[in-house]
């Protein structure tokens, strides 16, 4: 078992496993022909472009009053959100195809572990903060 | 004689392997994600190792993120947020770092097309705004305290310390492995071995870029909200 030029490995004389036909892909790896470096670019420039607009969109709407205030966050996180999908698909190259889908179950893991954390210490310590005695109230007691 | 020991050999791959998982007919169709048609490559292997380990780190991050989330209020009749940042110096930030994830997909497919000199000058300019960001951050950080608004100053400032400074720490460890890689290829060629480091590096230095998607939305554009 030794390993051919483009990373696959060659068991009896037959190549398994190489990059461009594998059943899966490594993160960061994208499925195409390694001499094809034109589609690589164009791939980040597009990332870039969208990326850019994005974070411009961000800026934007927080130091203008073009969105609701009290709406403000929400339209944050979402424009957030997207340039996130943007960085892993054309940056990262995770992907829903199928030689993705270890790729993929692991961030969605992730996703749920980030999740579950975030929103649970919010939910938690708000609901803490709300039950909460104020201060003046505790010094009394105590006398 | 031969036959047992044959049989042992079976014996012990099966003990191992018993379900003769990963060794698919020759005649059979590799299934994605199923495991047959032999071994992933090693570049598939390593690539998937790390990125169990970024999405630990943006577990931890997420932690960072939620502590700051729970205390940027508690500011201690210090200052808060929105008399604090310069929105300026973030969008300065997101620049250099979103420009820096570019320029370091370009020096990947130049690993892959094993291009010297593109390699180069796209690691070059990589490292060159990933310096420029960490001295925007630094000059920052170093003004925040020079007006008494420091790490001790407040529960708010201790969690944006902590947070924003956790994600400046792994840009610098980021800087250093990018000197490395340039190292590595000046001395050892693209060799596959290489290669596979500079996957994982690019991997590292795209998953920063999210983070920071995090910080410049909660901390700075949120918290200039007020």
């Amino acid at each position: 078992m030794n390993a051919d030029r483009r990373g696959g490995t060659v068991i009896d004389g037959r190549v398994v496993a190489p990059d461009a036909h594998a059943g899966d892909t490594a993160p960061g790896d994208e499925r195409r022909t390694e001499d094809d470096i034109a589609t690589g670019v164009r791939g980040y420039l597009v990332g870039l472009v969208l990326a850019t607009v994005l974070t411009v969109a961000s800026f934007t709407v927080a130091g203008s009053q073009i969105v609701w205030g009290p709406a403000l966050p929400v339209a944050l996180i979402v424009l957030a959100i997207a340039q996130m999908g943007v960085h892993l698909v054309f940056f990262l190259h995770i992907t829903t195809a199928p030689d993705n889908t270890n790729n993929a179950l692991a961030l969605a893991f992730g996703v749920l572990i980030v999740l579950l954390l975030i929103g649970g210490s919010l939910w938690i310590m708000a609901n803490l903060n709300h039950n909460m005695m104020p201060v003046g109230e505790i010094m009394k007691m105590q006398r | 004689m031969t036959g047992a020991v044959a049989t042992a050999e079976t014996m012990t791959s099966r003990h191992r392997d018993p379900h003769r998982l990963g060794h698919g007919h020759a005649d059979a169709r590799p299934t994605p994600g199923h495991g047959t048609g032999g071994p992933a490559s090693k570049r598939i292997i390593v690539g998937f190792g790390f990125w169990i380990f970024l999405l630990s780190d943006i577990v931890m991050f997420a932690a960072f993120f939620a502590a700051y989330a729970v205390l940027a209020a508690n500011t201690a009749g210090g200052p808060k947020a929105a008399e604090l940042f310069d929105l300026r110096n973030a969008a300065a930030e997101t620049a250099c770092l979103l420009v820096s994830s570019f320029t370091c997909g370009l020096a990947s497919i130049a690993a892959r097309a094993r291009n010297t000199t593109w390699f180069y000058a796209a690691m070059s300019t990589t490292f060159a705004l990933g310096a420029a960001f960490l001295g925007l951050e630094a000059r920052e950080f170093a003004g925040l305290i020079e007006r008494g608004a420091g790490p001790t100053r407040s529960a708010f400032l201790s969690s944006f310390f902590t947070l924003v400074g956790c994600h400046g720490l792994h840009v610098t460890a980021g800087l250093l492995w990018l000197l490395t890689m340039m190292a590595q290829v000046f001395a050892k060629g693209f060799r596959d071995d290489v290669l596979r480091r500079m996957l994982c590096f690019s991997l590292f230095w795209h998953a920063l870029d999210i983070v920071w998607v995090a910080v410049f939305t909660v901390v700075y554009l949120m918290g200039a909200q007020g």
